[in-house]
């Protein structure tokens, strides 16, 4: 699956979209492949500050559990309920309804710390 | 074969390539962890049947007129009075009743095969031939010899016809010499999931013929090649241990639950009288099977807590698709906490979580 170009990526294989000073997060196509059958995802509560590159969460295959990481830091708004009766949204659809949680943007500045689809597709291949 | 990467390579490395399979290190192999995913091959076992290379699994050869007397004293089960063709799980002690690894013993017509866990390999062979008597003969096949099983509700109607052996007739636990494809294998009636299957034990050089022909002849009947990520959820369900986690050289086969497999009435053998002198004393943490209430899974290395106070920890732990989606998990628990129906808490990143015991297992096939 070829990585969107209208999302910014993260080098630990998260996507984020940002609208304004909304942004939503989620993993990639890749690391999604990578982990297979998700099982679990934890995320932060709602209204919970969060940093750039913080490590905020898990996401759990059936074999293994893998840190999440926040490509960017604000606020917690929102995370996707569905997921807790669904986890395996994130395998059939990541960038869609696999999403994982929105943040009110704190500094978007920090965007110039993440990668374009192009830059990311060359981290995504080994 | 062995690679820059100094893992070997079993007789169905190039096959597990071409099914897109996922290498992972494993008892000193590349083995494949999954094809697709492990959900769906988990999901043909229960319902179809799958293939799994299991090559990595040692195999030796013990030939001469000492070897039944002989392995009486180094196993907790009997051997003697294994018939010809049956086959018997037994389990290696050492002095202290901790277990050296846990093993198929098959009794062929001239000679016997011990099938022991690719992990312990080159331990239970220094083991078998520090302790060698008069009268027994070791070979190692491992690495040399493949194991194939297929297992699951279809795979007699899948490997039947290729065979030249009347499966209907081969009891759970037994096992015939015959030819798969007209290829000379010891064909078992034994495996590591919970469902019916059998296991066919054949020289390498044929294993990459029967394993793409057998997949060729059954694809319409859904035979999927699965990897070793299934078979540990298979093996959980069905609450069989898996050596390094249930049992090791300090958990016992008696704290494990396996006193089925014990058989005091043999007059000696490794580890006799730590095992009995356990089961009096009767304090021994012991292996018990949970299920999660929530939606976390419980993984290997997590402490149990029970009315407050630490008791132990978990040993495997897995999503379970066969019980009803649940994650489902063994622990090595204190006395107190591992009586069935009691409630227990697992810390899960500084969360406790609750859980119940179960007995085991967690699965049990439809008769």
């Amino acid at each position: 699956m070829a990585q969107p170009e209208n999302l910014l990526y993260s080098k630990e294989h998260e996507w984020v979209k940002i609208e304004g000073d909304m942004a939503t997060i989620g993993i990639t196509d890749y690391a999604q492949n990578s982990l297979g059958d998700i099982v679990y995802v934890e995320l932060p509560r709602v209204g919970k500050a969060i940093d750039q590159f913080g490590n905020i969460g898990v996401v759990e295959s059936v074999k293994a559990v893998s840190d999440l990481f926040t490509p960017v830091g604000g606020e917690v708004l929102e995370i996707n309920a569905a997921l807790e009766a669904d986890p395996a949204a994130v395998n059939r659809d990541p960038y869609g309804a696999g999403w994982l949680f929105k943040v009110k943007l704190k500094d978007s500045a920090e965007k110039s710390n993440l990668l374009s689809a192009t830059d990311y597709e060359k981290i995504a291949h080994d | 074969m062995s690679t820059s990467t100094g893992l070997r390579r079993t007789a169905l490395y190039d096959e597990h390539g071409k099914h897109g399979a996922r290498l992972v290190p494993f008892a000193g192999f590349e083995m494949p962890v999954q094809y697709t995913s492990i959900l769906k091959e988990h999901d043909a076992v229960r319902h179809r049947a799958g293939l799994f290379d299991l090559s990595h699994m040692a195999q030796f050869v013990l030939d001469g007129p000492n070897v039944a007397p002989w392995a009486e004293t180094l196993t907790i089960n009997a051997v003697e009075t294994m018939k010809p063709m049956q086959a018997r799980y037994n389990i290696f002690c050492n002095a202290q009743g901790g277990a050296h690894d846990d093993t198929i013993f098959y009794r062929l017509n001239e000679r016997w095969l011990l099938v022991v866990n690719g992990a312990n390999a080159e331990k239970m062979w220094a083991h078998l031939n520090a302790n060698i008597a008069e009268g027994v003969r070791l070979e190692n096949l491992h690495g040399r010899n493949a194991l194939i099983a297929i297992q699951g509700p279809k795979s007699l109607a899948m490997l039947q016809p290729h065979v030249d052996v009347d499966l209907s007739n081969l009891k759970y636990y037994f096992c015939a010499e015959g030819n798969v494809y007209g290829r000379p294998a010891v064909i078992a009636r034994t495996g590591y999931t919970g469902e019916d299957g059998f296991e066919l034990f054949v020289f390498g050089e044929h294993a990459p013929e029967i394993w793409s022909t057998l997949l060729r002849d059954n694809a319409g009947a859904g035979l999927e090649p699965c990897g070793l990520g299934a078979r540990d959820v298979l093996r959980l369900e069905a609450g069989m241990p898996l050596y390094g986690h249930e049992l090791t050289e300090e958990i016992t086969p008696v704290q494990a639950g396996l006193q089925w497999a014990l058989k005091t009435s043999k007059p000696e053998f490794i580890g006799r009288n730590a095992l009995v002198e356990q089961m009096h004393r009767d304090d021994y943490s012991r292996v018990a099977g949970l299920i999660m209430k929530g939606r976390a899974p419980a993984r290997e290395g997590y402490a149990v807590y029970y009315d407050g106070k630490p008791v132990g920890e978990i040993r495997s732990g897995s999503m379970a698709p066969s019980v009803g989606g649940q994650n489902i998990a063994t622990a090595l628990l204190a006395k107190e906490a591992a009586t069935e129906g009691t409630v227990v808490e697992v810390d899960i990143r500084g969360t406790r979580h609750e859980a119940t015991i179960v007995p085991l297992p967690f699965y049990k096939r439809a008769k």
